[in-house]
Parts: structure tokens; sequence; C-alpha cells
């Protein structure tokens, strides 16, 4: 199953005979088995819904719709992502819908008949089992301005919903894209119509997306391809961040934004957002020097450039520089008999040289990513003729399948344990994020893994992961499980994990500790793995025997807790009340502001880099990486910030509310009389010495009349595109660092976020004065916990949050089924005013608080059982 | 007379009280009566030859029929479904009575009805629902039989729609609950069973609830559309069925992974009912009744279950050991599912 992130959703094009001349000419020529293959292209080259349209007058439409249909239905290549059935006549549509086993997309039905056909023909696609696409067509026409766009799809949503019982996610709108730039000046705004209508059209119709096809809007450049791709980037750009969802676009001939020339950027955004009268004409001048155009690139020879070549690869390799890695590398391979032997000669020493220096603590784990780098450059190169050879390639020391689990997305980790593994000559086989166990243990044994590993960051990840493991006893599996992320600890893996699989299971701390157990574990010697295991196990064995064995603190019953709550003299305390109202929406908060926020530990940690900054960047071991790193981020950051490579989203409300036990309830006004939620906490049953309190979260509310604020914000709206672009490059040092920098912003803005809650939203501390340090040392006054984390260790509190705040129209935020934000660089929380409110950890908690919770919430035990797994001390 | 809809509530509303019960197979136990030619017939006549035409048995011998679902009764099953798993135009026509459909539908839910009736008379706090069963028909609407030739299709959508709509008038005039469309190992025979069933509503002025339940082709866990059972999810949850979920294939120990892969998917009921085990080299099924019970348990303990019944190779014996394993077990629980465009080729595709 593949869960998809809330970004921009690619619709294969070149299988519509009115956009690919090729395609139509196949069908034309009735050459189905070609014409399956551009499918098949269009699906290999990353298209996750492909639309076919056979609307030609030469065609019997129908037929050809359903013939291409069926034969797509027995190629599982194809056949694996849904379809878009494309045509401008209901007859072709309803035949294309009696072809489709999956569920399909409608596209399109329109108000252009009047209002009775265009129910009754969404009656019929609900029947069908398919989601449609709404053009802004009505009675009167095409709608070209924003407003008539708005309109007659606010209209059409209204009938859709109410009137038909359409649900609202299946809806897409598309509100027209027309030509620009055709030189006649009623044109001219139409990119900007476009891009205001998707906006307000995603504020006003909640749970709907928004769609386009956008080769449209060039049709004035025909013949001039470079010139048309770079209006299409910069037109997604905007409108993407305008909230449109997805586009028939041709996602390999996509330019990267930000390698656009700058002249020609600015020329076509001065087109499609319409920002000059003479736009046009300043297109149409600079045109014809970019048809067909090649860049030439300066160059900067250094003293070691005259080197012999594998001294210069070493040199390359060790210091991360890529700049003429595939010179070079075709340099050697002309000296060099055998292609293979450019990878197991030079190259291989090089990285053995890295490996030796990342082995003796020489090198930090952020040099080595970048080593890695241009290592993979160099057999980006060499591939080719090594399968041109047709021979083996090298040996790898073993090969290992690794996933993030279903329902999380965090992979920071994971990435960096694969980069390291392979720079230590392990093939490595990442799956990537949210992989369902069937396809980890399908790619385990289609590819005869040596190793599987998971990587996981939310706790939810850690129940997933006993999934796998209990189905890989199931499957018979022999080979290692190894065990990684954030919330995993040697523990957990111990004593919940290790017991389900009856192979070997590894906890790994962190990537400098991969290459050794994995070594470990495949080294030739049979022995030596079995030695290993043996040790792990008995390791294992005795966490198991001493947590068994008690040494733990007491637990307490739950009433007992409750007796020892936090006290509070709240008839000396008038809770204050907040100076906004309503739900505050954050649709682009200003990067630059969250940059001098940024708390600089914790990236440095991610990198493996031990130290408090800044104290680190002097530190006499990890300084010189850690100066290093802190550079190339800072310059990283500085584009985000410039070219707004990223977006950053927030929002915030707060509600009346009061505390009912250990539940705290809120309304709807200040009157108390509509109950609209209820939130609920968790108390800490440890054992505690007088005068240390049971502390649960609601132990800070007044149980008569208090608030109670909510927030969720994310600083990785846009980041794919960048992504996907340092990975098409092979650059994993640039896809980490942007990760890594996207997390510390989102830290970053809920930060500034509280700040300005506190001094202005909620207004409690006008005054408050702290440096950027005091603030990452919460000198302040109230907290801000996270569902998820140690104060309110339950994730599935936060659909609840998500809900209050609608962040899902409000930030652009979704949820997977393991409660893991989307984007992934994101926070959420709960914020709390009283002075005295102030972090913990719920810790473990006995059977009798599992229950009540349970009650409480009116879910069964296994399903309280389940969310609190973590914390479960029975 | 109580609506269908509001039958689906008060099955709704138990569910949220117990795991419910579902019957066994017919099949099985009809050939326990060994009845020849002369017993298929009971004394009418016909063209060609009807032995092993289970489904004319409501018309020739209802006594039969009638036995077995009582059977099912006093195992403590609270869905009944009719004996009509062939009872279509497409799947008689083997035996040449493709015209006889309708009629064998009613007698079929007539006398389901009246044995429900019966028991429910007899111990009103205990209910029973008759669910007019729907089989997938021997041919296939998203394969082609000919490899040579994939385009081409035995059948066409419409004409299955109209076979299955003319059994479901049968069934619906006979006086089924529901309408549970199983057993399928093609999704959109199931979708045209799904526009039947909605256009016969619509003609009739009222909503009538379905059942739905996939069966898989293969151990990779796709039925014969190559579908995976989240991506079938998706295919049929527009029909907004009473119950969707897994049905014959395998055994409770294959389709373990399934049921689990479903269940955080699955935002209505989850009805399960497997086969008793793998059949040996003979053909038959020996998985003992405490066994196939022990291993629906488990997945009752782990919070799986709203409906649990037996398919092939499971007796009355199956279900009474089933009934009495989940007792007492908490039914399934399940939270709304974020909002999402959920689409699905043979993979399914969530766009948050």
């Amino acid at each position: 199953m593949t869960e998809q992130r809330a970004t921009f959703i690619n619709i294969g094009e070149r299988t519509n005979v009115t956009g690919s001349a090729k395609f139509k000419k196949l069908i034309l020529e009735g050459d189905y088995a070609a014409a399956l293959e551009v499918a098949r292209q269009q699906v290999e080259s990353g298209a996750q819904i492909i639309d076919v349209n056979m609307d030609e007058g030469l065609l019997d439409a129908e037929k050809a719709m359903d013939t291409f249909l069926k034969l797509i239905a027995s190629e599982p290549d194809i056949a694996k992502v849904p379809v878009m059935i494309d045509s401008s006549k209901w007859s072709v549509i309803e035949a294309g819908l009696k072809c489709v086993a999956g569920k399909s997309i409608v596209n399109s039905i329109s108000m252009k008949e009047g209002v009775e056909p265009f129910i009754a023909q969404a009656r019929k696609v609900r029947r069908y089992g398919a989601a449609v696409v709404v053009m802004a067509f009505d009675e009167k026409g095409q709608a070209d301005t924003k407003e008539r766009k708005v309109e007659i799809c606010c209209r059409a949503y209204d009938i859709l919903v109410n009137k038909v019982g359409f649900p609202a996610e299946d809806i897409i709108f598309d509100p027209n894209i027309f030509a620009v730039a055709t030189g006649i000046e009623e044109h001219n705004n139409y990119g900007v119509d476009f891009i205001e209508a998707t906006r307000e059209i995603k504020r006003r119709c909640p749970g709907a997306k928004v769609s386009g096809g956008v080769s449209n809007l060039s049709f004035a450049f025909r013949g001039n391809e470079p010139v048309r791709k770079a209006m299409h980037s910069v037109f997604l750009y905007h409108a993407i961040q305008a909230g449109m969802d997805m586009g028939i676009v041709n996602a390999g001939q996509l330019e990267v934004y930000d390698q656009i020339p700058q002249e020609l950027r600015d020329a076509c955004e001065d087109v499609i957002l319409n920002r000059r009268p003479d736009a046009t004409e300043r297109l149409l001048e600079l045109a014809p020097k970019y048809k067909g155009t090649g860049e030439v690139a300066g160059t900067q020879d250094a003293e070691w450039r005259s080197w012999p070549v594998a001294k210069r690869l070493e040199h390359a390799l060790v210091k991360g520089i890529d700049q003429y890695v595939v010179a070079d590398t075709e340099e050697a391979r002309q000296q060099i008999a055998r292609p293979i032997e450019v990878i197991e000669g030079p190259l291989m020493a090089g990285m053995n040289v890295v490996g030796d220096l990342f082995g003796a603590g020489k090198m930090f784990l952020p040099q080595v990513v970048k080593s890695a780098r241009v290592m993979k450059k160099a057999v980006a190169h060499l591939l080719p003729y090594i399968e041109a050879e047709k021979t083996e390639g090298a040996k790898a020391k073993g090969r290992i399948v690794m996933a993030t689990v279903k329902g999380d997305v965090h992979d920071i980790g994971k990435n960096i344990v694969g980069v390291v593994l392979q720079c230590n000559n392990f093939e490595v086989i990442d799956l990537g994020v949210m992989v369902p166990f069937q396809e980890i243990l399908k790619s385990a044994n289609d590819n005869k893994a040596d190793i599987i590993g998971l990587s996981g960051l939310i706790t939810p990840s850690l129940d997933e992961m006993v999934t796998v493991a209990e189905e890989m006893t199931r499957q018979n599996f022999k080979v290692p499980l190894l065990i990684g992320g954030a919330t995993t600890s040697k523990v957990h893996t111990a004593l919940r994990i290790a017991p389900r699989y009856h192979g070997t299971t590894v906890h790994v701390l962190d990537a400098s500790r991969a290459v050794g157990v994995c070594s470990a574990l495949v080294s030739e010697s049979g022995d030596q793995a079995q030695e290993f295991a043996a040790r792990v196990a008995a390791e294992y064995e005795a966490i198991r025997i001493e947590r068994a064995g008690g040494g733990k603190e007491k637990l307490v019953p739950l009433a007992q807790a409750r007796a020892n709550a936090f006290k509070i003299d709240w008839s000396a305390y008038t809770p204050p009340k907040p100076a906004v109202s309503g739900v505050r929406v954050f649709a682009e908060y200003p990067l630059h502001e969250l940059v001098e926020r940024i708390d600089w530990t914790p990236f440095f940690r991610a990198w493996e880099l031990a130290g408090t900054y800044p104290e680190i960047l002097d530190d006499k071991v990890v300084g010189q990486s850690a100066r290093k790193l802190h550079a190339d981020a800072r310059k990283m950051l500085e584009r985000i910030v410039r070219e707004k490579w990223l977006t950053a989203k927030g929002v915030a409300a707060f509600w009346p509310c009061r505390r009912e036990g250990d539940d705290v309830v809120l309304f709807e006004d200040e009157t108390f009389s509509k109950e609209i939620s209820r939130l609920y906490f968790l108390r800490q049953q440890i054992e505690k010495r007088a005068p240390r309190a049971n502390m649960c979260l609601a132990d800070f509310i007044s149980p008569k009349a208090d608030w109670i604020g909510g927030f969720a914000v994310t600083a990785g709206h846009g980041i794919e595109a960048h992504l996907a672009r340092f990975k098409a490059d092979s650059d994993d040092y640039s896809e980490i660092l942007l990760k890594a920098l996207a997390d510390r912003l989102a830290e970053a803005f809920s930060e500034r976020l509280h700040e300005r809650v506190r001094k202005t939203l909620w207004g409690y501390a006008p005054d408050e004065a702290l440096s950027n340090d005091e603030l990452i040392r919460e000198k302040y006054r109230g907290i801000r916990p996270a569902p998820g984390y140690p104060a309110c260790p339950d994730h599935s509190q936060k659909p609840e949050l998500f809900r209050l705040l609608n962040a899902g129209q409000n930030a652009g935020m979704s949820l997977t089924e393991s409660f893991a934000m989307l984007p992934t660089a994101a926070v959420s929380g709960y914020y709390f005013a009283h002075p005295e409110a102030q972090y913990f950890g719920v810790a473990r908690i006995g059977r009798d608080q599992v229950e009540d919770y349970a009650r409480r919430r009116g879910i069964p035990v296994e399903q309280a059982e389940k969310y609190l797994r973590a914390n479960i001390g029975y | 007379m109580t609506s269908r809809m509001e039958k689906a509530e008060q099955l709704r509303a138990i569910a949220q009280e117990r795991i419910l019960v579902k019957d066994g197979p017919y099949g099985s136990m009809i050939q326990t009566y060994k009845l020849d030619e002369a017993g298929y017939r009971g004394g009418r006549s016909f063209d060609y030859d009807q032995k092993g035409n289970n489904d004319l048995l409501n018309l020739t011998r209802p006594d039969v029929v009638s036995e077995i679902c009582n059977a099912y009764i006093d195992a403590g099953a609270d869905i009944l479904a009719t004996n009509t798993f062939n009872a279509n135009a497409i799947s008689l026509s083997d035996y040449g009575i493709a015209g006889m459909a309708r009629e064998i539908n009613m007698a079929a839910a007539r006398l389901t009805r009246a044995c429900a009736d019966a028991a429910t008379a007899k111990n009103p706090d205990k209910p029973r629902f008759v669910a007019g069963a729907l089989g997938p028909t021997n041919k296939t609407l998203s394969v082609s039989p000919n490899v040579n030739d994939p385009g081409y299709r035995a059948v066409s959508f419409d004409e299955m729609k109209g076979v299955y709509r003319e059994q479901v008038e049968g069934l619906l005039d006979g006086g089924v609950d529901f309408i549970l469309i199983e057993t399928v190992f093609d999704t959109l025979n199931a979708k045209a069973a799904i526009v039947a069933v909605d256009e016969a509503g619509e003609a009739r002025d009222e909503e009538i609830p379905v059942m739905v339940s996939m069966t898989l082709t293969d151990l990779a866990g796709r039925n014969l559309s190559g579908q995976t059972v989240e991506a079938f999810w998706h295919s049929v949850r527009h029909a907004r069925p009473l119950t969707m979920g897994l049905n014959c294939s395998f055994g409770a120990t294959e389709l373990h992974p399934y049921v689990n892969a479903l269940n955080p998917q699955v935002d209505s009921l989850l009805c399960i009912y497997p086969n008793a085990g793998l059949p040996n080299e003979l053909g038959a099924y020996d998985e003992p009744p405490e066994m196939t019970a022990k291993l629906v348990r488990g997945w009752a303990e782990n919070g799986w279950l709203n409906v649990v019944g037996g398919c092939c190779g499971t007796t009355p014996a199956h279900i009474k050991a089933i009934a009495e394993a989940v007792k007492g077990v908490k039914p399934r629980r399940w939270h709304a599912l974020p909002p999402a465009l959920r689409l699905s080729g043979m993979e399914a595709a969530s766009f948050f």
C-alpha cells in the first residue's frame, strides 16, 4: 500500500490523445502494445495516477477507452496505480467506469448543461465508486476570473456534499488553467486568477482538492520547450503554495524552480503573476535565447588537480568534493582495463581511507555523508559500462533491506545509517518511509537480504516493529533484524521485539554502531556471527530477567496517585483571558524570523556530533567538523529563506475549559454551556516521596473556569521538490541537511509562536524579555507539551487536536494512521499558562489507569493498551 | 415491517455489545445428505441433469435447506445467509435453468426468513438476520479467460449487472434483510453487484444494506483482479457496507496478516469467515472445530472482530465452537479515518 504525503500529486499525461501526438498516433494505428508501453513509462517515471483520454474525432472514443483500460488491467506494473478516466463525453466516462476494478477519478463533470444533469452524473460516479474532477464551468460558460471560479466551485461543492451526499474528500476542482502571454491583454491575469481562486476554494471547500492541466498555460510558446518548462515550474511553484494538490503534468520534464536561470525565471514570474504591463514582450524577447541552450560552467583548478588520477579520486572522496569526480572517474575508466576495477581499485581505496578515518574518530558523519555523495556519483557514471559488460558487481559485504515502518515518515536517521553502511561496502536497499511489512519481507526475500533494518521515530512505530517481528517468525525468516530510530531502545527491543522473532534481533543505537553490528552479523566466518548473535541474545535475556525481577519503582493505585495530585491554590489565581479569540492561522510565516530562533544543539546531535552549541564549534575533537557543518547549514538556510524553498504554516487557538478529574473539558464559549471536546490526560503512578506530587497535566487547569490553547506548526511545505532534486543528484548530504534544517525550523516556529502567545495572543506575559538562550532553557511562564511526548504520551490524541485546530485546512497538515504528522517537519501541542505548569514524564502506569483511561475515552482496553504500550508498567 | 436500514441499525447496536456470529456453508452440509439425481429433482422434471445443483434445492428440497439453516441457528449464528451462492443466471445456465434464478432466490429467501423469524420469536433477545448471498459467478469482468487476448471479456459489465439485479430482486421479494456480496475474487464483478443493489434500491425507494466479503486468490494477499485487501476496500467503500471482510481462500492461520492489515483501514463492521484450514490432498478439510475456534479467538482478543463465521469445511459444530470462543470477548472498535482522497489501482493510494 502506498501512502502519499500531503504534497503535489503527479498525474501522468502521456496516455492522452489530446496531449500526446505520439500516443494519438499509436491509438489511431491500433498499436495498443506500444500504447501500453507509454503508460508503463509514465508509472515508472513517477506518475502516481495515469490520465487516460481518447477524445479524438477520428476515434470511437468509447471503444478505445474500453479496450485500453481492459488491457491495462492485465499489466500489474501499470494497473498498480489508479486511473483518471478523462473525457468531455459522459458516455466515454461511463464506458471507462465499467472497466476499472480500482477506485478511479472521473475527469470531469460540470454544470455546463445545468444543475440537473450535473447531479445525475455525480450520482452515477458515486454509484460506480469513483472520485470526481469538477470543472469550473456552468450554464454561462467556463470561469475565467477568480470570482467566477470560486463562485462556481463553491456552488458545485454545496450541491455535491449536501444534495448528492458526495464525500468532500472525493471532490477535486479544476478551476481552469488558461494560456497567458498570448498578446491579448485580457489573458494577462489568468495565472493570478487560477492561483488566487485555488487559495479561496481550498479555504471554502474543506476536504476538496484542486487540480489542473498545466500545459495549457504555455500554449503561446509552442516549439520552445525550455521556456514552456520554465513557465510550468514557476506556475506550479506558486499554485502549489496556494493549495493546488495535483496536476496533469509530464513529471519527467519539469525544470527545478531554483535551477531556472534567474533572468528567465524572473521573466516567467512577471508573466504568470502579472507583475508588469510589458511582461509578455519581455518574455518574448528573452525566449529565443533559451531555445535549445546549453550552459557553460566555470572551473577553478587547485593544486591537487595536477595529481595522478587515483590520488585525485581519493582526495575528492576524503574531502567530499564532487565537482570533478565524473571527469576523474572517466579518466580512470579509460586507464583501467575494466570499469568494475575502477570501483574495486581507486574508489574503494579512497572509501577505505574514509572508513578508517571515521573509525578512528578523525572524520565525522557530515563529512562521511559528503564522501558518500561523491562515491555515488562516480558509481553512477560507471554503472552503464559495467552493465554493458554484463559482469557481476563488486561483491558487497552484505545486503541490507531497510525501511521506516508503516505509519511513520521519519527517515533522517535511517538515511544516515544507509549512507554509512554503503560507505563501508554494504549494499543497501532502502524502501523509504511508511512501508508495510508485506513489502519489507517481500523485498528481503526477492533480494535475498542478509539483514533487515527497521526504523521509526514515533511510539506507534514500536508496535509496527513488533508486527514485523511476528510476521518474520510466521514466515520463518532467519536473517537478523536490526531496530533503530529515536524512540527505540535496547530495553524495548529486548523486552518487546526480540521475544517475538525467533532469529537474531539487535538494537542499533546510531549510525557509527551500525557498521560494527552489520559486519559482525555477516562475517565470513559463521562462527563470529554466531558468537555475536549469542552475545546479544544473552545480554537481552539479562535485561528481561532484570526487568521481571523488579528493581523498579513501585506503582501506587490510581486513586492514591490522584490523592497526591499537584496542588494549586485556585482561589488565589485569576486565569488570564486570551487577547485573541477563535483560531489564528499563519498561512506563510516569515522564515527569516525563525532562523534566529533555531536551537542548534539538537541539529548537531542529529549528525552524531556530541556537544552543546555554541561551545561545540570550538570543541577540540569535533569542532572543525561542527564548524564546517554549521557553515553548510547556514548557507543552505540562506537559500531556503531567500528562494522560499519551504513554507511555514501554523495555527493556534484557545478555548475556555475546566478540569474534570484527569480530563480537561473544552467549551464553545465562556458560558460553559456547550462542551466541544475533552482532552484525556494521564497521571504519574510511580510512588513519590513527599512533597513530590503524582503529576498530571490536568492539575494545571482550574476546576472552575480556565483557558487552554492548542497549536500545530510545520516548516515542511515545499520540501519534496528539493529533496527530489537532491535525490536525483545522488546528493544524500544535502538531502539530510535539508530535512534536519526543516525540523529545526519547525521547532523554531513552535518556539517563536509560543513567545507570541505569551506576549500578545494570549498575552499573559506582555513584558517578557528573554534571550534566545533563555528561551531554549524554557525560562518563561507556561508550557507547550506535545501529544506523544512524556507529559502526554498518547499520540492518538493528535487527531482531536488537529480537528479542533482544523489543522488540515489551516496549515495543510495531516496525520498518518500511526499519528505521525505530515509534512514531517512539524510540531503540535497544547498551551498551559499557569505559572506553576511544568514539564514532567508520565512514565510507567498501572492497569487500573489504563482501564480508567479506556473507559473515559470510550475505547476498548486493548486499544488503550496499544496506544499506551510504551508506558505500560504491568 | 421493520425497514432494512432499521435492521442494519439494530445489527450495529448489537455489534457495539458483542461479536456477532455468521453461519457456515451449505455445500458441504448438503453433501452429507448424499442426494442422487432424483433427490435433487424432488419430483420436478428438467431437461438436464440437476445432481450437484445445490441452489435448486431451495425449490425441490426446502426441508433439507431449512434443516441446515436450523442447525446453524442452534449453533448460535446471528446472521443466516441464503443458500444462493450460485443462484444467478450465469452459474445456473450450467444446469440449463438460467430462467429459474428469480424463483430460486425468492424461495431461498423465504425459507431462510421463516427459520430466522421462528428462532427470533422463540428468543427475542437474540434476533436473527437474513443475508441474501450473491456469489461471484463463474465469469470475470477484470480478467480475460483467453491468455492470447488480454482485452477480451466473456461477459460485459451491464450483463453482469443485469444478472445480479435479477438475483437481488428475488432475494428482496423473499424478504432478506441485507445483501451479502461474498467470495469476491473479481472486484469488478462486485462493483457490478453494488450497482445492481443500488439500482434495485432506487427502484424500490429504499436503501439496501450490503455486506461485502473479499476472497484472496494467492498467499501474497491479492484477489484475481490483482488487488491487495486495502486496494479492494477503497474500491467498495463507496457502498458504505454494513460489514466488510474476508472469507474463504484459506484457513485462519493464512488469513491472519490480512485481517491485521484490514483492521485499521475499515471504518465499518469487520466480518471474517475463514475455511476450516487448508484442504488435505483429497480436497477435504480436517481442521477440527476447537482448532478453528482457537484461531478465531486469537483474532477476537486482538480486537479485530465484529462478525465471525465459517466458510468451506466448517460445520455447525465449528460455528458452535466459534460462537463459544468469542462469547464475552469485546467487539472491535475503530476510529474515524483521517480525511483523504482514497483511490486504488491494484494497490491502494491515499492522498491526504
